[in-house]
């Protein structure tokens, strides 16, 4: 202790590395058993029992899915453009694990002396006496859930493959629509937090009727809709539409790079399920520890996700771009115009 | 103009949603479909051809093979096709029972294709729902002849043996069942605003443009064309029971899909009539030239074991001429053409699958559409590669 470095105490910077390393292995288990889980939750659905054989029911299925991808030979046709084919699933993958930076999944705890915040881009300012964290937060999320479309994008065309290009191409044109409506959502909520800082939204909305779900309940469906066509997930699966387009965007992929887009999608949709509970379900507030209330929230969305797969079937295109423009758009910039009204008055 | 160049997606043989092996060679415009040529014959197993060589009996096995999805349909108008020629008639039992493995069949045809028509629209939980239900037809298949898809159960003249005991309380637990689990589809499919938006108005094909091209069965039906070959030509005691014969008025994949659902109810209303009059009583015709002999009368009579070995190693002869019959396959009509030359085996089978003839119109009804418009025309189309290449 007494160590500092650019006038914070050192400690700051180990807790900061111990909760990067805490919910880096947080999201791996997560994305790894929220395969495992929706294959049961699917199976269950469909009067099935899902993996039973690899552990007992089948606990053991991620590892062992993991492991197998691991040992595939890499294919790569000789037409593919390299470095983007090989960069794709990566461009995919970061940007869903980045957002987790600024997502805050607790308040402050006190260890040796200093307060610590649960999110990893934030610190104790004793001086004022407040967490300080990024304050562009809300745009820092956008910006990373924008990003991953660049993989997808990226392996479609890297590919040299008519399935693959068309569902790079139906990706773009979908997360660049459903961003939007996805954004308008957002801006109602941080117009009435006056903040675009994750720790300030969260801990504005103490109490069960302080979430933003009841002040802002259209922004929360709007939201949530646009996170399942962000995601690409059933019913707006499109760019992977098995049935169309074989495997879409990751036709040609095998072994690890296309368990990195597979991870890539599982850990997309565990980034906007948290940002959906940061945002509209309190963060972490709520009748149990912290942490826990937050971690819930997420698996909640997580089971939807995989509900929703499960019962609808599958857009088309134009139908998804339809929506996307002439119903989400307006509705979202509605919202902001009732809601910016609302704080006029 | 602009030069406007277009893509050429080859879709298929292995693809997941081509039912099979079709091939289509599709032209594209972003997702806008040009032009589609399919490209048929992957399957081809010649079963016309190995029919020449065969005897009338040993034919029934190939005729499974054609429409895999509805053996017992394949198999029931062939053999009809062949006692026309003969002049013989199956019993009343054997009819019955012919008729209620026929709505089985058919039952088990459209549950496969509600399955498959889902997965392909992206609806997956139907999928599996389908195939429990399918599952059940399947077991009485296995129990009845001991095959779960390639049956070849019916003879000419009648069926290879008796139902087995519990024939009658397993086919009344489906008819009682069932109708529960299509109000589950329903409930599924229907009232789901995603699955009208994907089919109301997709895929459409006038009621004359389906009759110029030959089309049959729920396609044709689905475009207001009422005609069903169950009740405008009877076969097989059709006649006595009374069913509704379901039309469309919008002639989309909407409306073909609800006709099959309408005749999936009706099915289990005909069976249900079928199993209140089936009576005991002989399963094969009294004629010792073409039927087989009881099995105890091979095994314990020196003129059993003889009349056996005629017909199998010989078969029977049939007189000459030529005979067409057509059944209501659950895919529309299916042809047989025989023509005999008076020995055992024909001089030619010519067969009319309704898969291969719905197929042709499928650049009509997609052109102008986008890929995931084809992909449920497809569905829709309900086709079957065994049948299509024979």
């Amino acid at each position: 202790m007494g160590y500092e470095f650019l006038g914070l105490p050192l400690f700051y910077y180990l807790a900061m590395f111990a909760k990067v390393m805490v919910v880096f292995a947080f999201l791996i288990f997560t994305v790894a058993y929220s395969v495992y889980a929706e294959r049961k939750i699917i199976g269950h659905i469909q009067i099935r029992l899902g993996p039973m054989i690899t552990g007992w029911h089948g606990l053991l299925q991620p590892v062992a899915d993991g492991l197998k991808l691991l040992f595939k030979e890499e294919i790569a046709q000789s037409q593919v453009s390299r470095f983007a084919f090989r960069l794709a699933p990566l461009v995919a993958l970061v940007p869903a694990f980045a957002a987790f930076a600024v997502i805050p999944f607790g308040d402050t705890v006190e260890i040796g002396g200093y307060r610590i915040p649960l999110q990893i881009a934030a610190y104790y300012d004793p001086a004022l006496g407040r967490v300080e964290d990024v304050n562009v937060g809300v745009l820092y999320v956008l910006a990373m859930s924008s990003l991953g479309v660049y993989g997808i994008v990226l392996a479609g065309w890297s590919s040299n493959s008519k399935y693959s290009l068309l569902g790079g191409l139906r990706s773009s044109a979908q997360m660049i629509s459903y961003e939007l409506a996805a954004s308008f959502a957002l801006v109602a909520v941080f117009m009435l937090s006056q903040s675009l800082s994750l720790h300030k939204i969260v801990a504005d909305q103490a109490g069960l009727f302080g979430w933003y779900i009841w002040k802002q309940p259209l922004a929360f469906v709007l939201f949530c809709i646009c996170a399942v066509a962000e995601t690409n997930r059933t019913p707006f699966d499109l760019p992977e539409a098995e049935s169309e387009l074989v495997a879409g965007f990751s036709t040609e992929y095998s072994s690890m790079k296309y368990a990195t887009f597979f991870m890539a999608e599982y850990a997309n949709m565990v980034t906007v399920s948290a940002v959906a509970a940061t945002f509209f379900l309190g963060g972490w507030h709520g009748p149990f520890p912290p942490v826990i209330n937050f971690i819930a929230k997420v698996y909640f969305f997580l089971f939807c996700f995989i509900w929703i797969r499960a019962t609808f079937p599958r857009y088309r295109y134009d139908q998804l771009m339809r929506l996307g423009w002439k119903v989400f758009l307006p509705l979202g910039l509605l919202n902001i115009v009732v809601t910016a009204l609302a704080i006029v008055l | 103009m602009a030069n406007k160049e277009t893509m050429t997606l080859n879709m298929g043989p292995q693809h997941p949603s081509t039912h099979g092996v079709l091939r289509l060679i599709v032209e594209l415009d972003g997702e806008v479909i040009q032009k589609i040529t399919p490209d048929i014959g992957y399957l081809h197993r010649g079963v016309e051809k190995l029919a020449e060589h065969r005897t009338y009996h040993q034919i029934i096995p190939l005729t499974d093979r054609l429409d895999y999805l509805a053996p017992m349909h394949n198999n029931l108008g062939y053999v009809l096709a062949v006692e026309k020629l003969l002049g013989i008639e199956a019993p009343e039992r054997a009819r019955t029972i012919r008729v209620i493995m026929a709505e089985l069949t058919r039952l088990m045809s459209h549950l496969l294709w509600l399955a498959c028509h889902a997965l392909d629209i992206g609806a997956m939980t139907v999928f599996i729902y389908c195939f429990r239900e399918r599952e059940d037809i399947m077991s009485v298949y296995e129990k009845i002849s001991g095959a779960r898809m390639t049956t070849n159960f019916f003879r000419v003249g009648g069926l290879s043996q008796d139902v087995y005991d519990g024939f009658e309380t397993d086919v009344r637990r489906i008819v009682a069942e069932f109708p529960g689990h299509f109000e589950t589809y329903e409930g599924l499919l229907t009232r789901n605003t995603i699955w009208l938006q994907r089919t109301v108005g997709n895929g459409v094909i006038s009621a004359q443009e389906a009759i110029d091209f030959g089309m049959t069965g729920p396609v044709l039906r689905g475009s207001g064309v009422d005609l069903d070959l169950r009740r405008d030509d009877p076969y097989s005691g059709y006649e006595n029971y009374s069913f509704k014969v379901p039309v469309g008025t919008e002639c989309d994949t909407f409306d073909r899909y609800k006709v099959r659902l309408v005749e999936m109810r009706e099915s289990l209303n005909i069976i249900a009539q079928a199993l209140d009059s089936l009576r005991p009583g002989p399963v094969l015709a009294d004629a010792p030239q073409v039927c087989y002999p009881p099995k105890e009368a091979v095994y314990n009579t020196i003129e059993g074991l003889i009349h056996h070995f005629k017909i199998a190693s010989e078969g029977f002869p049939v007189p000459a001429g030529e005979v067409y019959q057509g059944v209501e396959n659950p895919k529309g009509e299916l042809g047989y053409y025989i023509v005999s030359d008076g020995t055992a085996k024909p001089y030619r089978l010519r067969i009319r699958p309704p898969s291969f003839i719905n197929l042709q119109a499928i650049e009509k009804m997609c052109k102008g559409a986008m890929i995931a418009d084809l992909i449920a025309v497809i569905g829709s189309l309900d086709i079957v590669l065994g049948e299509i290449d024979r």
